[in-house]
């Protein structure tokens, strides 16, 4: 197999089998998050999308909506990176279900929650890339993550720029779980071109 | 509030008053923002990348600053504009998250700007304004009949530049 791939030429079952990992991986980070939380939480199939660049934006409710994303590098048998975003409302809910139910007040997080926030991110990352992983039989270290609380269309940009130089869209999947409140959450996955050859490879295509 | 048309990412068009430009969110990625300063039609280009001759996938030519920026006047001369009278105001390259790695792409932000630089430099084209680097997203708007550059931020005061 060729392994270096043109994502907007990826062929269906390549995109089968990332959808498949963003299945069980989303499986997994709501098991966590319920741990996490101390409640039941219940998820919905996720979307696996793969957009246009200039799509990306609007999908999230728009270039402009403040979301908090939570980005970390990968490295070991695969590189490339992962993030976790979350609109800032829903982020908000979660920290303050994590912080034992104390409202988060003001407009902005106080350093406790983005504390608190990088740990959700940290979490279900993690529990997304432990299947693929196990999936895959690969080595895979996240690094420590970083989180920024800006507009959708700039937290996007830097994975869609990792994405710019293999092709022109961009892999997005989108999570909703669904507590009392519904809180949606979007990962993009980037793996660099040499590490999509290797995850397909390992998974015997 | 003026017809505005809007650019995506990778993406470029130009615009004639009282109608004005604007791309969403700049992240790591750079506006530039050029007029013909007599005949106030001026154009946008949102680049994301530095340099198309690295990349393999490099159809889309409004991706790179060193495709895109040519592109954009062209299609300003092409609209009548003489290079002699063109100006140029540039915004974003921030670097979004903080932390460094042998990951050289994180620092793109800044490599778009210095890319765009030199792009410009080789048009001749004279930078007349500048807002970049920094770590948070911008969404900016240009008034080809003025050639106001309005930079907003979340959280941030809005500037005009």
């Amino acid at each position: 197999m060729d392994e270096n791939i043109n994502i907007d030429q990826m062929e269906e079952q390549y995109f089968d089998v990332l959808k498949e990992i963003g299945n069980i991986g989303a499986g997994n980070a709501t098991t966590a998050l319920s741990q996490m939380l101390g409640s039941k939480v219940d998820m919905k199939v996720p979307q696996v999308k793969l957009l246009e660049f200039k799509d990306v934006g609007t999908t999230m409710g728009g270039e402009d909506q403040i979301v908090a994303g939570i980005y970390l590098v990968v490295e070991g048998d695969i590189t490339g990176s992962i993030m976790f975003m979350q609109k800032k409302e829903s982020a908000k809910v979660m920290v303050s279900k994590l912080m034992g139910g104390m409202p988060s007040e003001g407009d902005d997080f106080s350093e406790m929650e983005q504390s608190a926030l990088k740990e959700i991110g940290n979490i279900i990352t993690g529990a997304y890339l432990n299947s693929l992983s196990t999936l895959t039989g690969l080595k895979i270290f996240p690094s420590v993550p970083d989180l920024c609380i800006d507009m959708a269309g700039a937290l996007l940009s830097v994975p869609a720029i990792e994405f710019g130089t293999i092709g022109d869209k961009l892999l997005l999947i989108q999570t909703d779980f669904t507590d009392d409140v519904e809180l949606s959450g979007y990962f993009v996955l980037v793996p660099d071109e040499e590490s999509y050859g290797k995850i397909m490879k390992s998974l015997g295509f | 509030m003026a017809d505005s048309i809007k650019i995506g990412i990778a993406d470029l068009n130009i615009c004639k008053p009282p109608q004005l430009i604007c791309t969403i969110g700049l992240g790591s990625c750079v506006g530039i923002a050029i007029r013909d300063t007599s005949l106030k039609i001026g154009g946008l280009v949102h680049i994301m990348l530095p340099d198309s001759s690295q990349i393999k996938s490099n159809a889309n030519i409004a991706k790179f600053a060193d495709t895109g920026i040519p592109e954009l006047v062209k299609k300003l001369e092409a609209a009548g504009c003489s290079r002699s009278r063109m100006e140029a105001k540039i915004a974003g390259g921030a670097q979004m998250f903080s932390f460094q790695n042998k990951n050289e792409l994180l620092g793109i932000g800044q490599r778009n700007v210095e890319a765009t630089k030199a792009a410009l430099k080789a048009l001749n084209i004279p930078i007349k304004a500048e807002d970049t680097g920094a770590n948070y997203g911008r969404t900016v708007t240009f008034d080809p009949a003025t050639g106001d550059y309005e930079i907003k931020s979340v959280g941030r005061e809005t500037k005009v530049i």
